[in-house]
């Protein structure tokens, strides 16, 4: 995991995964961990055999499942430690993952494309040659009693496009299978097939030469055709298939019915994490508090470090870290609504929108960099960001999150509190104003957990953070 | 800046010394700064230095063609005269370029070719494969659903006419074709017709006619031919090399492809936007070697894995049969290490893109004692021919496919232009690592020089560190502006002096993109001179920009201060 001093240095970044016996420390991201590894075969495994589960990892501190992109390994491929072995796609991010462990890759369990929980066993790496087989007995096993438990999709409606009426399940049609046919179908048929979890051995193609063709699939999973399969070939082509006529077909049966025009988009994963997210929210009583907070001070400053390379997005995280070092509360966080945490470090999480989603950097210890480094810092991280290059704790970590819109000229706003912080800053633009005494202000609005944070303890945290703003010269101290 | 020169005496030849004896006491004479870079040691080389400005080295290239006569005629062993300075077997692209560089350096030059002008890459090749990969281009954007929306454009179901881009394929490379043989025409280079068979030293045999020519010096440039592993039945019409599938007569439903290199790779973006599913069979245990590991791995995420692609690797297809008797064509896959049977495949057809053989039969290499190495014609380093004792044939080349060392085109009319540099006076080597490679596919893949594990084995050999620097087409404005924010560029390079070693890149455009890479490794463009030239806003040419400006030099700029011009 040696990075080099280039910020693009690694494309996709990289994690290390350890295998069944470690314990949870091992693991880069210390927070997520904790939970999601079943430990009872974990360690009945090591004690039986030298074969080790390989788990999907956490790789967020929102990420419940992540996506293999793709396995850089083979089955049957040896393995040595620190190796990438396959690439994991986060909530956030695209990450390499590599092992621990010297060894045998075994068995994969959750083969390219699929989804599974976080901590649950995503392949088997054995330590011999002659442990493959037991590994892969037991991944069968395992992928067959996981299958009928809850982590992979079936139980629930967790895949991507469900409908939400159970379809008709109509492989129970499954024509006489003849023995030991063997069984023909197109890469798109397998592609369709593993994703909507159709057995192709159930299936009768209907293809020439009695091959499985995409819309055999289709129909056998009980969803109209999908209508981006390509070209047609329009007219006199040798191949005799009959494109099937134009399917305007709805997808889903119930449902309220779509607005004419309208068309269904699934959710990428950033949009599930960031609906996941603000469903957790509402669980968590909150209250806003705002504040006007004086800028001709600040205006002048700004200009005078802006040829610095100092981001107005520094500045602010910089005086609310300092203001933060103040109120230690309103840097708590309240997990479960019986205890709270004081957090040590101050890192200001700073949302940012990216390519149509969301997405909350981290500027750890903005406390105690100075403006200069805080600024840079945060070019690295944008850049990183569009990249898809944040390591977790580059986006998980924040106590605080700093919400900024002034740049599109708003005025005020309201955030929603992240699950996990305490408080969110929200900032709207400077305005000039009437009064006579001052030229420019802009409001800044705070929405706290109340269970830890009630109103005296805002309202004291935003008259620092007033001071410190209206007093700037003491941020580059 | 100091420069050296290389001048190489072949003492076997004396027919190679005695004609090159005027040219070099040209360049002696001369205070010839000649600015060339060469790649590898040669311990038989005679090196000297000179010193001078870069303009003194155009010497009047008119006068050179007299001193080779000249010269010749003081020589008694071979023909008095010769019916050409230069004679050119092949008119492809290499040859094409080789001829047109010899007229400029007043060359009498003639060409012959047995088949058509234009060679594999006009007629057979590139050209009409760009043709097809355009329409494939503009296919996928129409059936593009969600980035056609996310432009706000409708487009209602786009369809194709299958006779209609065939047709575009040919036009092109019709079109091309007698570009290519007026432009040679028009110089006065001689296209003679027939095969060229070499009949002894500067003396070739046009045809079955008794038609035969003499040449001071020869260039074979006679390419290359699909290679087909045995056990494949090619029948042209369900299993096919490119030159069929290049003519489009019908989209299979369902087609294999053998070989994930370049013309794999190309095709399966075809077929694929045209509606075809393709099963890829790769011998070696990933898609696309040869493609630097990363962009490999990019590369099969975006061209692989979302379309209607599968593949089976570390494999050999043992076996091909064509489609007859209402079967469909079926291909037995064995394993490629413990060659046990596999699979077995039953497809629509089946494109054989295991590579390219060198065409090198009926030259008549055996006259002058040349064994070929598996097909291809030895050569050294300036493109001249060795024979089977080791020894130089003297006034004999070979370029392009026929060598083997770097099938592309423009490789092969880089080496026709060297050669023809060396002919008239002018030592020349190619740097072979400045040429530059493309794959059109969508989006395209680009790269120069080596790839990165290749960077680091030579950095741990010699002893220097390799750093490597990426920049991401997400940051570029104008491929967001185009809604292609999928793409990745990679440098390659020493971050003590700032030499590029290698750019690599995977996005829209990259094949015209790799360009200022190439441009700056042939150079000798360090990096920490490059990042300071300035790029047109907002271009993709910034991805290369921000590259370069990305990468962590410790050496300063060495481009002297240039004069304050008033704009």
């Amino acid at each position: 995991m040696a990075s080099s001093p280039s910020p693009f240095n690694s494309n996709t970044s990289t994690l290390s995964f350890s295998s069944s016996i470690s314990s949870s420390s091992l693991f880069p991201s210390r927070r997520t961990f904790i939970l999601p590894i079943p430990r009872r075969r974990a360690t009945s495994f090591t004690v039986q055999s030298k074969i080790r589960e390989i788990f999907m990892p956490a790789l967020s501190s929102t990420m419940t499942e992540g996506k293999i992109v793709s396995w850089i390994k083979s089955e049957g491929d040896t393995l040595s430690k620190g190796e990438s072995v396959v690439v994991v796609e986060s909530d956030k991010a695209d990450m390499d993952v590599e092992t621990f462990y010297d060894g045998i890759l075994a068995a994969i369990v959750v083969p390219d494309g699929q989804t599974a929980p976080v901590g649950a066993p995503i392949a088997l790496l054995a330590e011999t040659e002659e442990e493959v087989a037991e590994a892969k007995a037991k991944a069968a096993n395992s992928s067959q009693s996981q299958s009928s438990a809850p982590p992979p999709q079936p139980a629930n409606p967790a895949p991507a496009i469900a409908q939400p009426s159970p379809p008709p399940p109509p492989p129970s049609s499954a024509a006489v299978s003849d023995g030991p046919k063997k069984i023909v179908a197109t890469p798109q048929a397998k592609k369709l097939a593993k994703q909507h979890k159709v057995d192709l051995a159930s299936l009768t193609g209907s293809g020439s030469f009695g091959r499985i063709t995409p819309a055999d699939v289709e129909a056998a999973a009980g969803i109209a055709p999908s209508k981006s399969s390509p070209a047609p070939a329009a007219p006199a082509a040798l191949a005799p298939s009959s494109s099937a006529p134009p399917k305007a077909a709805a997808a889903g049966a119930v449902a309220p019915p779509p607005i004419p025009g309208s068309s269904v988009v699934a959710f990428t994963t950033m949009q599930s994490a960031v609906s996941k997210n603000m469903m957790e929210s509402l669980s968590v009583p909150t209250f806003r508090v705002g504040y006007p907070v004086i800028t001709d001070a600040l205006d002048a400053f700004y200009e005078k470090v802006k040829p610095k390379g100092v981001t107005m997005t520094a500045i602010l995280a910089k005086a609310a870290a300092m203001a933060l070092v103040q109120h230690p509360v309103v840097n708590a966080s309240c997990k479960d609504g019986k205890n709270f945490a004081y957090n040590s470090n101050i890192n200001i999480a700073v949302a940012a929108a990216l390519n149509g989603g969301l997405i909350t950097p981290v500027l750890q210890d903005a406390d105690k960099l100075d403006l200069y480094l805080l600024s840079q810092k945060w070019k690295e991280l944008l850049n990183k960001a569009r990249g898809k290059q944040l390591q977790p704790n580059e986006y998980n970590s924040g106590t605080f999150t700093l919400s900024n819109l002034g740049m599109f000229g708003v005025d005020r706003f309201d955030a929603i509190l992240p699950p996990g912080q305490g408080a969110i800053m929200a900032v709207g633009a400077s305005k000039p104003t009437v009064e006579a005494d001052a030229s420019g202000f802009f409001k800044v609005n705070v929405t706290a957990d109340h269970r830890i944070i009630y109103g005296a303890d805002l309202a004291a945290f935003l008259q620092t953070f007033s001071k410190i703003v209206e007093n700037p010269d003491s941020l580059t101290l | 800046m100091q420069s050296t020169l290389s001048l190489s005496f072949s003492p076997s030849s004396s027919a190679a010394a005695v004609s090159r004896s005027p040219t070099t006491r040209f360049s002696l004479n001369t205070p010839t700064p000649l600015n060339l870079r060469f790649c590898g040691l040669r311990p038989q080389a005679l090196a000297f230095t000179a010193s001078g400005n870069r303009r003194s080295s155009q010497l009047p290239s008119r006068p050179r063609s007299q001193a080779v006569s000249a010269a010749l005629s003081a020589n008694g062993s071979p023909p008095k005269s010769f019916d050409y300075d230069l004679l050119i077997i092949g008119a492809g692209v290499g040859g094409h370029g080789a001829a047109l560089h010899a007229v400029e350096k007043g060359l009498k030059t003639a060409i012959v070719e047995g088949d058509v002008v234009g060679g594999t890459c006009v007629n057979r090749g590139c050209v009409p494969s760009k043709a097809l990969l355009a329409v494939a281009g503009r296919m996928r954007e129409l059936q593009n659903d969600h980035h056609l929306k996310s432009l706000g454009l409708q487009v209602s179901a786009a369809g194709y006419d299958r006779q209609g881009v065939a047709d575009h394929a040919i036009n092109l490379a019709s079109k091309i074709r007698n570009n290519l043989t007026n432009s040679m025409k028009a110089l006065g280079v001689d296209i003679l017709t027939g095969v060229g068979t070499i009949l002894g030293p500067q003396k070739v045999q046009i045809g079955s006619s008794d038609k035969i020519v003499t040449a001071k010096d020869i260039i074979i440039a006679t390419g290359s031919v699909p290679f087909v592993p045995k056990g494949i039945e090619v029948d042209g019409k369900t299993v096919i090399t490119s030159d069929h599938a290049l003519k489009l007569e019908f989209v299979p439903d369902w087609i294999a492809i053998v070989g994930s290199g370049y013309i794999g790779l190309e095709f399966s973006d075809v077929y694929t936007a045209l509606g075809s599913e393709v099963t890829f069979v790769e011998a070696l245990d990933q898609l696309m070697p040869g493609f630097d590991p990363e962009i490999g791995k990019l590369a099969q995420r975006v061209l692989i894995n979302p379309r209607n692609i599968d593949y089976h690797t570390g494999v050999f297809a043992s076996k091909i049969t064509p489609a007859r008797d209402g079967k469909p064509v079926t291909i037995e896959l064995i394993d490629a290490k413990t060659k046990e049977p596999k699979d077995t495949l039953e497809v629509d057809a089946a494109l054989i893109a295991t590579g390219r053989a060198p065409f090198t039969q009926g030259l008549g290499l055996e006259n002058i004692d040349v064994v070929t190495q598996r097909g291809f014609v030895p050569v050294d380093e300036r493109m001249r021919v060795i024979d089977a004792k080791g020894k130089l044939v003297p006034n004999l080349y070979c370029i392009g496919d026929a060598n083997g060392k770097m099938m592309l085109a423009h490789a092969a009319s880089a080496q026709g232009i060297s050669v023809v540099e060396q002919v008239t006076g002018r030592d020349h080597v190619l740097n072979h690592l400045s040429v530059p490679a493309a794959c059109f596919t969508h989006p395209e893949i680009s790269m120069v020089g080596l790839t990165e594990p290749q960077a680091r084995e030579k950095g741990e050999k010699e002893g220097f560190e390799v750093s490597v620097a990426k920049t991401s087409f997400k940051a570029n404005t104008k491929a967001l502006a185009e809604n292609e924010g999928e793409g990745l560029a990679k440098l390659i390079y020493r971050p003590d002096n700032g030499e590029i070693l290698g750019v690599h890149i995977f996005g829209l455009h990259a094949a015209d993109l790799i360009h200022e890479a190439s441009n700056a490794i042939a150079l000798g463009t360090r990096i920490q001179d490059i990042k300071l030239a300035v790029h047109a806003h907002p271009t993709l040419s910034e991805v290369l920009d921000e590259l370069f400006k990305s990468a962590k030099v410790k050496a300063q700029a060495s481009i002297p201060v240039s004069e304050p011009v008033p704009v």
